[in-house]
């Protein structure tokens, strides 16, 4: 049975699943209540000077009947006294000793720094995160993401956490900066134990047509959110993974953004989270969401051999390579399974459209069957995608030049192309059609 | 037996008769639309007889915009609410959708069709254009589906039409002879109205037309006659006793049931004669007045013309059916009592009777669903040409009959069909009397 005790840093939790510093977060009776349910840890909504927020709060984004794909938020960190919530730190961690409780925390001076990360440390926090990373509302003040967006402030502000701090302290980055590695390196530099990301990313979710106002309005105007839910998981895979494999980063990442399943969280975990953080998910269906995480989890880990967490944390790491190392003489084509076809015809637009017009049609005994016109297909993927039936066309590997050629082989080897009509184009003799057979059916 | 009981109030006779394709609400309509998959050259636009633009108008409900979606039905079907709701779909549109083939239940169409429409009447959308009068006239005979959709496109070309129907309301069977449970009459009413409201073609109710001197008049008059005269009351099939009382066409049960649902009589054991769609409706409306029926078809299970569904429905009220049944005669002093019948046999494609295997069935009332006569006295009559089995002749594109002024569609001219096909080919022959009259 897979054991899924996670540690970051040095903080432990019962499991690698945490709630994010957010509302879900706000009070002692929420994340007594996560706890129960099942939840490792929590980042507590964060502390500073309390704040007064506007009403009309949240934004979505709803793909046909998906709703909430994307979400996005102006809410402020917490509008609590902090006597209140240090008070709350210490009654949960009284009745929860194992469980991670975090304080994310945002102030200004090096006192205030100093004076609240005493003040959450003797209320019993396992850790403290810095949040570098509201990228609305605090930042105009100094603060949030105009202190991630600034590696030499952060890393400043991030000594001064040092200068006083017990317990681990992790840095939570916007991912609202040209690179990510750039902000994470300076964390590591500061002396951060861990960094966490991503923070939501800056955003307008939708317009209300009729009023002209986005979404969220307040009183009739908007203004930026941060954007997260679903939608925002391939962003922050992509930049948990820059951060794990930059050499001058190296140390231990907390995973967020997009995280609604097991798969989410392993996945961030594969590229290199040591755990994982989860807000949206909560917010729309409540705690008891963590049953289906923590149980995907173990059974994942169970039907891989894999007995701890550290089994499979990174393995995607290496997989992850720049474009210039990848195999050109890789090829693979699109088959299609007809007995599984339903004709559609989707896959034949897509590629004839969309793509490398390398998908042919014809009715036999009246079934609408697709099929490949192998010269033609690039292996680009596209119809396997657009198909809505599981396994109907799969990709088949037809490598033929076994070696291992990639683009920096090329620029090295000089079979690169070089002038504008170059012999050497990777389409020189690739078929298309002539312009004008587009208008062949033209009614 | 049925578990009706003969409805009393209009009440009871709605909760007898509930749609089966009730209105959709937005957010129905909003989950279903969001599973149409967007086919490419999709197979449920070629199944529709007027090639509505199916994924399209699907599309624009999921997107809220109804009144586009309502645009997208109306060009291409006029009667695009009522066919929402009396097309055989399982067997058109949604027995075509893709995803059938991997079991999973496909798009409701029809309801979503009528989802759009609805708005679109209710609200009085303004959603066609209309060309300016060209100061041509066309008469329509017969305000059914055919008639009214070869109305609504002359309309929207600028002629001024006017339309001569026989009975006091609009539609034809689409009124008159669908099932109370697949639409409700004011739902017919409510579209026609609309159209009309619209497009400004006039109806001339209770005018029938049915002398060569109410002809030569429209033939002077008018630049172009259509004909969506449909077909006429049951056909006999000789059987001895069909004079007596309670012995009734299936059409004309209907048509009582559909004007005046309360007082339409219909007896405690019914027998319905016939294996078709018509049969099957009759023999439904009968079992929820509250009778006990019997569906008697001549031919076997398998060779009736009736669809899967629609038996299955008349078996779902509890009908039951005797197949290979030949009726040989109706028995009664005045009234029907008793029906002797006889078993039948199919060799080599003939239909025999089987010697020796006569019984007798008790039967209080009898509806024969044995097809409608063709309206060959009134072809007769214009002068018009029709095959062997009655049908008009008409040029298949056009709608021409072989009097180059007369066009026609619908029932007349297919022999008899769905609502959907009788709107397609006035749209069509709408067309064929435009071309007719420009190159005049």
């Amino acid at each position: 049975m897979a054991d899924l005790r996670a540690n970051l840093a040095g903080i432990t939790s019962p499991n690698p699943f945490w709630l994010a510093s957010a509302p879900p977060t706000n009070s002692g009776y929420q994340i007594m209540k996560a706890f129960d349910a099942g939840w490792g840890g929590a980042v507590w909504k964060t502390m500073g000077v309390p704040v007064v927020n506007v009403s009309s709060r949240y934004g979505a984004v709803n793909y046909r009947d998906t709703r909430m794909m994307g979400f996005n938020n102006i809410e402020l960190i917490t509008d609590r006294p902090l006597s209140d919530n240090l008070r709350e730190i210490e009654e949960v961690k009284k009745y929860f000793p194992d469980h991670a409780v975090i304080a994310s925390l945002m102030v200004q001076t090096r006192e205030e720094w100093h004076q609240i990360i005493k003040d959450v440390e003797n209320a019993g926090a396992d850790g403290i995160e810095l949040n570098f990373g509201c990228p609305h509302g605090m930042c105009e003040r100094g603060m949030g993401s105009a202190v991630g967006q600034e590696p030499n402030v952060l890393k400043t502000i991030t000594m001064w956490a040092k200068e006083v701090a017990q317990v681990p302290v992790i840095v939570k980055l916007t991912p609202n900066i040209t690179d990510i590695t750039e902000p994470a390196r300076a964390a590591a530099a500061g002396g951060a134990d861990a960094i966490s990301l991503i923070n939501t990313v800056q955003s307008i979710v939708n317009v209300d047509l009729d009023t002209f106002a986005p979404n969220p309005s307040v009183d009739g105007k908007s203004t930026h959110g941060g954007y997260c839910g679903p939608a925002v998981k391939p962003i922050a895979l992509n930049m948990v993974k820059s951060c794990a494999q930059d050499r001058d980063v190296n140390i231990p990442i907390s995973g967020i953004g997009g995280i609604e399943t097991w798969r989410d969280a392993t996945e961030h975990m594969l590229l290199g989270a040591s755990n994982v953080q989860v807000c949206t998910a909560a917010m729309h269906y409540g705690f008891g969401i963590v049953r289906e995480m923590k149980a995907g989890l173990e059974d994942y880990m169970d039907s891989k051999g894999f007995e701890t967490l550290y089994d499979l944390i990174g393995k995607s790491v290496p997989k992850v390579e720049s474009w210039e190392h990848l195999n050109l003489n890789y090829k693979i084509i699109a088959e299609i399974d007809n007995t599984k076809c339903i004709g559609c015809q989707l896959c034949y637009i897509a590629c004839e459209d969309g793509a490398h017009q390398a998908i042919g049609l014809s009715e036999i005994n009246g079934e609408r069957t697709p099929h490949i016109i192998e010269e033609n297909c690039v292996g680009c993927n596209l119809c396997s995608l657009v198909c809505p039936v599981e396994e109907c066309i799969t990709m088949v590997d037809v490598t033929k030049n076994k070696t291992h050629e990639s683009w920096s082989d090329y620029m090295n080897n000089g079979k690169a192309p070089t002038t504008f009509d170059d012999d050497r184009a990777g389409g020189k003799h690739h078929w298309v059609p002539e312009p004008k057979d587009a208008l062949k059916k033209r009614k | 037996m049925s578990d009706f009981k003969k409805p009393q109030t209009t009440a009871e006779y709605e909760a007898n008769f509930p749609q089966l394709k009730p209105l959709m609400d937005a957010n129905m309509a909003y989950y279903e639309s969001s599973r149409c998959l967007f086919c490419y050259d999709a197979p449920c636009i070629k199944a529709c007889p007027t090639s509505i633009d199916i994924p399209l108008f699907i599309k624009q409900i999921n997107t809220e915009n109804l009144t586009g979606a309502a645009k997208t039905i109306y060009s291409a079907n006029f009667f695009g609410h009522t066919c929402g709701k009396v097309c055989p779909t399982e067997v058109l549109c949604e027995g075509a959708c893709v995803y059938n083939e991997q079991d999973v239940k496909p798009i409701e169409i029809g309801r979503l069709q009528s989802h759009a429409t609805t708005d679109a009447i209710r609200k009085d959308k303004s959603i066609f254009k209309k060309a300016d009068a060209n100061g041509k006239s066309v008469a329509v005979v017969g305000a059914g589906p055919g008639g009214i959709a070869c109305a609504s496109e002359l309309a929207t070309l600028g002629y001024q039409v006017d339309i001569f129907e026989a009975k006091a309301k609009p539609s034809g069977l689409a009124m008159h002879g669908t099932a109370p449970y697949k639409i409700a009459n004011q739902d017919v009413m409510d579209e026609v109205a609309y159209l009309q409201r619209q497009l400004g073609f006039k109806v001339i109710y209770n005018k029938n037309i049915d002398t060569r001197r109410e002809l030569n008049t429209l033939e002077s008059k008018y630049d172009a006659i259509f004909l969506g005269i449909g077909l006429g009351d049951t056909r006999s099939t000789g059987t001895p006793g069909e004079q007596l009382e309670n012995c009734i066409g299936a059409t004309e049960f209907i048509e009582q049931l559909k004007l005046d649902p309360l007082s339409v009589t219909v007896g405690k054991k019914v027998v319905v004669i016939g294996g078709g769609n018509t049969a099957m409706d009759a023999a439904s409306e009968s079992a929820r007045l509250g009778a006990d029926v019997t569906l008697v078809y001549r031919r076997s299970k398998e060779a009736k013309g009736a669809y899967e569904f629609e038996y299955d429905l008349a078996k779902s009220v509890g009908v039951k059916a005797l197949f290979s049944t030949n009726v040989t005669e109706i028995i009664g002093d005045q009234k029907v009592a008793q029906l002797k019948c006889i078993k039948t046999q199919s060799t080599d494609g003939k239909l025999e009777n089987v010697d020796g295997s006569e019984f007798t069935i008790e039967c209080d009332f009898l509806i024969r669903a044995t097809g409608q006569i063709k309206q060959k006295d009134f072809l007769d009559l214009a002068g018009l040409q029709y095959d062997n089995r009655g049908k008009v002749k008409v040029d298949s594109e056009s709608g021409q009959c072989s009097n180059p002024i007369y066009f026609a569609g619908g029932d007349a001219v297919n022999g008899g069909a769905e609502v959907v096909n009788a709107c397609a080919e006035g749209k069509s022959a709408a067309q064929g009397i435009h071309s007719y009259i420009i190159n005049k």
